[in-house]
């Protein structure tokens, strides 16, 4: 196993899950790598886009944190819903969206997942069980704990899994939702993505207790991991869905992770030492198991340039894509506003 | 083929900037995320990370250069197996400059602009497929199709609140996709008793209590509509759902246009709006000019038992979030209502409830009543007031008032809200766009007084507009003492 340095912590342990983690095989690893890589390499060709002008408005980039979505979805079942905040893209590639109709919808093209109504920071795809990209912080958890909500009314076995950021965990509707999610039992898996910061403010500066026992009083189990160790999510992620699903209520994941680049495009993240931020690239999710695949199952560099190089050209042809796909007609700013009923 | 490496924007305002560090120099290999160059805008600094990896093979800008504009070409890379030959052969086959982009933009900027500056023409025929998009640019279209008449043939008397109930009790009985939640509706049987009995006919599952969260529940039956259900939320009034506004309004108002058409919301928010009865300003408020500045939404407001009845069905039949503003005082006044369950009016159509030639009314919600006992009053002084209940706010039938109007040349518009940017602000708008050369004398706005509302009993009277302050606007337009 990749790493198990960092001890994980539980509150309310007495609810303690049953079900073993399987060892992942070379062909599990192979999968996680490809998921990881793909969105590292769509997330520096979105900066690359931006810095061309072919990107505008906000765009907030998720290269550091790939393991934490990465190794979620890795234990989801079909059927089960995502939510999540602006920073977007990763979840959506997981989901099973195309490269090409989510770059195409940050250039602000027909061809993107909204049309180019939407942006980086607002897309859906029912199909595919996502829920949205929400700039508002603190909307995705209620959203989300909705998606729960539907799940067990419906009774389809579905569990929602709702993310937001360090920041987002102190918004009034989070203690709201995580009071009516434990009172029905719903299925929702909480997902806090701890990069430590929102925007510059530290977690040291935001954030009393900790984020991952803030369901204590409502009963919720929560667990604070790795998310720098694709593994440690993984599992800690199967074990708490698990639990969600079979009907014990919701979970919280706090999730231990890092954004190498700022906030933002425009953000020069001078709130952050240099040390600080080369510290943290050394917990690099990819090289890390990089690193599992070459020393445990002797996995050799050309095979991984291969994937490298597949994947390139994937997000380049995704890139190429979003380029060419025209802009939206302008009859079709009218469009859209309401679902016409005769 | 070599790699131009781009002077970057690192924000959507930059423009140029300084290329003011090289930390890789020509020979130099580099691996995508290798911090390359540091660049200075008036802002900030920012590091140049590489995008692809390859053999720095020149460096075009030198470090300290200022003023670079974002996109010139910085450096030029080699990929494997390429040499510094190679450069020169493509150097001119750049990433799209940023002039081409301006133009183009330019362009689609103009076109657009263009069209938004001639509404569509008003539309013939009530038969519309594409209403919306034609409200969205401000046409002035005939309402939707609606005989009301023969519905009126079996009516029974039922009381505001009834007529509520069994709205959604017949609209659930049909699909299982409707459920309700909101504070103190099950097992309290409702705040005002609009819930009454719900809970014991549709159980725990679809009648629901939530905590006193209206944030949270609000989001929560937004996402429960996304992925399919059709929430009805009940605040216990409006005034609590400013807690909430933003999730009606990002979350639930802005999706479907966000996703491309792709991803609706279907929900009715519905609770007493508007004041009561000495309840002081917190409790106090019309919320119908909030809702109805905002696209997305469909902003309904009933007057009597048969508008509830009607307009509530529609409401939750609507695949829209619709804001349903109902009138605590309203709730226990009996009318009579239609018997046939596919009573349903369609929303954007407004009611002529008494016709008249002298002067026009407007109103909403409460106001159409006083709006009629004012109608009753000026008829003693032979003045034949039309009556206009307006039903939906958003979208407002501004064809059914334009028409009344150029027939009266006069109106009155009269509404519980305050008066700035209020709903008669609007239809003074409306006239003064659609009108103007019809009217025989400048419009009235009947509102509340522009005040928090006063507790005292005296005070409360005269924020709130009245039947007297409606006769007295109507014989002011109609020049008549
Ligand atoms: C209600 C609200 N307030 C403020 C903002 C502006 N804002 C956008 S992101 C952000 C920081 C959020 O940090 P965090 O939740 O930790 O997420 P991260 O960006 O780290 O992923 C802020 C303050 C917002 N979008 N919504
Ligand atoms: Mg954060």
């Amino acid at each position: 196993m990749a790493s198990t340095k960092k001890k994980t912590k539980k509150s309310n342990a007495t609810k303690t899950i049953s079900n073993s983690n399987p060892e992942p095989t070379l062909d599990d690893m192979k999968k996680l790598y490809e998921e990881m890589l793909l969105i590292r390499r769509f997330e520096e060709k979105a900066g690359q886009l931006y810095g061309m002008g072919l990107i505008g408005g906000f765009c907030h980039l998720y290269i550091g944190q790939e393991a934490v979505v990465t190794g979620i979805q890795s234990v989801q079942e079909e059927g089960d819903t995502v939510v999540t905040t602006y920073r977007d893209h990763a979840h959506m590639l997981a989901q099973g969206m195309t490269p090409e109709g989510v770059m195409a919808e940050l250039t602000g093209r027909e061809g993107g997942y909204s049309r180019g109504k939407g942006g980086s920071m607002h897309m859906f795809s029912q199909e595919k069980g996502f829920f949205g990209g929400h700039g508002i912080v603190g909307a995705s958890t209620s959203i989300g704990t909705g998606l729960g909500f539907a799940h067990q009314y419906r009774n389809d076995g579905g569990v929602a899994v709702a993310y937001m950021g360090d920041g987002s965990a102190n918004q009034g509707q989070v203690a709201e939702c995580y009071n009516m999610a434990a009172l029905w039992k719903l299925p929702v898996l909480y997902v806090i993505e701890n990069n430590q910061y929102g925007m510059g403010t530290s977690t040291a500066r935001h954030a009393a207790g900790q984020l991952y026992a803030r369901g204590q009083g409502y009963g919720i189990p929560g667990e604070q991991i790795d998310g720098m160790d694709v593994f440690s999510v993984q599992n800690a992620a199967r074990q708490a869905l698990d639990y969600v699903r079979t009907g014990n209520g919701p979970y919280i994941l706090e999730v231990m992770t890092y954004r190498f680049r700022g906030h933002s495009m425009s953000d020069p993240a001078n709130y952050r030492t240099k040390e600080e931020v080369d510290g943290k690239k050394n917990e690099d999710p990819i090289i890390q198991l990089r690193n599992v695949m070459m020393d445990q199952h002797n996995v050799k560099e050309e095979d991984l340039k291969s994937i490298d190089k597949e994947i390139k050209a994937r997000v380049k042809k995704a890139a190429e894509f979003a380029e060419n796909s025209p802009e939206l007609a302008p009859e079709e700013l009218y469009t859209d506003v309401l679902i016409e009923v005769e | 083929m070599t790699i131009q490496i781009l002077m970057p924007a690192l924000s959507p305002t930059m423009t140029e900037g300084n290329l003011a560090k090289w930390l890789k120099a020509e020979g130099d290999t580099v691996e995508s995320g290798d911090v390359i160059a540091e660049i200075e805008t008036d802002k900030a600094t920012m590091e140049v990370e590489a995008v692809d990896e390859g053999v720095i093979g020149k460096i075009l800008i030198e470090a300290g250069t200022e003023n670079v504009a974002v996109n010139a070409p910085i450096a030029i890379l080699l990929e494997e197996g390429e040499s510094a030959s190679d450069i020169d052969a493509n150097a001119s086959t750049a990433a799209p400059t940023p002039q081409a982009e301006e133009t183009a933009t330019e362009t689609a900027v103009s076109t657009s602009s263009d069209t938004a500056s001639q509404p569509p023409k008003q539309q013939e025929g009530a038969h519309v497929k594409n209403r919306d998009v034609l409200y969205a640019q401000g046409a002035v279209i005939e309402p939707p199709v609606f005989d009301e008449e023969p519905f009126m043939a079996s009516t029974e008397t039922q009381t505001v609140r009834v007529a509520l109930r069994d709205a959604m009790a017949e609209e659930m009985r049909g699909d299982d996709d409707i459920y309700m939640l909101g504070e103190e509706i099950a097992e309290y049987n409702g705040a005002y008793k609009v819930t009454e009995g719900m809970l014991d006919e549709f159980g725990s599952r679809r009648v629901i209590d939530t905590p006193i969260t209206e944030h949270g529940f609000a989001g929560l039956a937004v996402g429960s509509a996304m992925n399919g259900l059709k929430p009805i939320v009940e605040f216990m009034t409006f005034n609590f759902a400013m807690q909430a506004i933003d999730h009606i309004i990002n979350s639930a108002a802005k999706t479907l246009y966000m996703a491309g058409g792709q991803l609706g919301c279907p929900i009715v928010f519905r609770g007493p709006n508007g004041s009561a009865s000495r309840v002081g300003a917190q409790h106090s408020q019309c919320y119908a000019s909030w809702y109805a500045h905002v696209p997305g939404l469909k902003v309904v407001s009933p007057w009597n038992a048969a508008d509830a009845k009607g307009l509530l069905k529609a409401a939750i039949r609507d695949p829209n979030p619709v804001v349903f503003l109902e009138n605590e005082l309203m709730y226990g006044q009996s009318f009579e209502v239609p018997t046939d369950p596919d009573y349903v009016i369609p929303i954007g159509r407004a009611k002529i409830e008494r016709e008249g030639s002298d002067v026009t009314i407007v109103a909403l919600s409460i106001m159409v009543g006083r709006a009629l006992e004012a109608a009753e009053k000026l008829a003693e002084q032979g003045i034949d007031a039309e009556v206009i209940n307006l039903r939906t706010v958003r979208p407002l039938d501004r064809h059914t008032i334009l028409e009344s109007v150029k027939k009266t040349n006069r109106i009155v518009s009269c509404e519980e809200g305050f008066p700035f940017a209020g709903i008669g602000a609007e239809i003074a708008a409306l006239i003064g766009e659609h009108a103007f050369d019809y009217l025989d004398a400048p419009l009235k706005r009947i509102a509340a007084a522009d005040v928090p509302l006063p507790y005292a009993a005296g005070l409360e009277k005269l924020a709130i507009p009245q039947t007297e302050q409606i006769i007295h606007a109507a014989k002011e337009v109609c020049y008549a003492d």
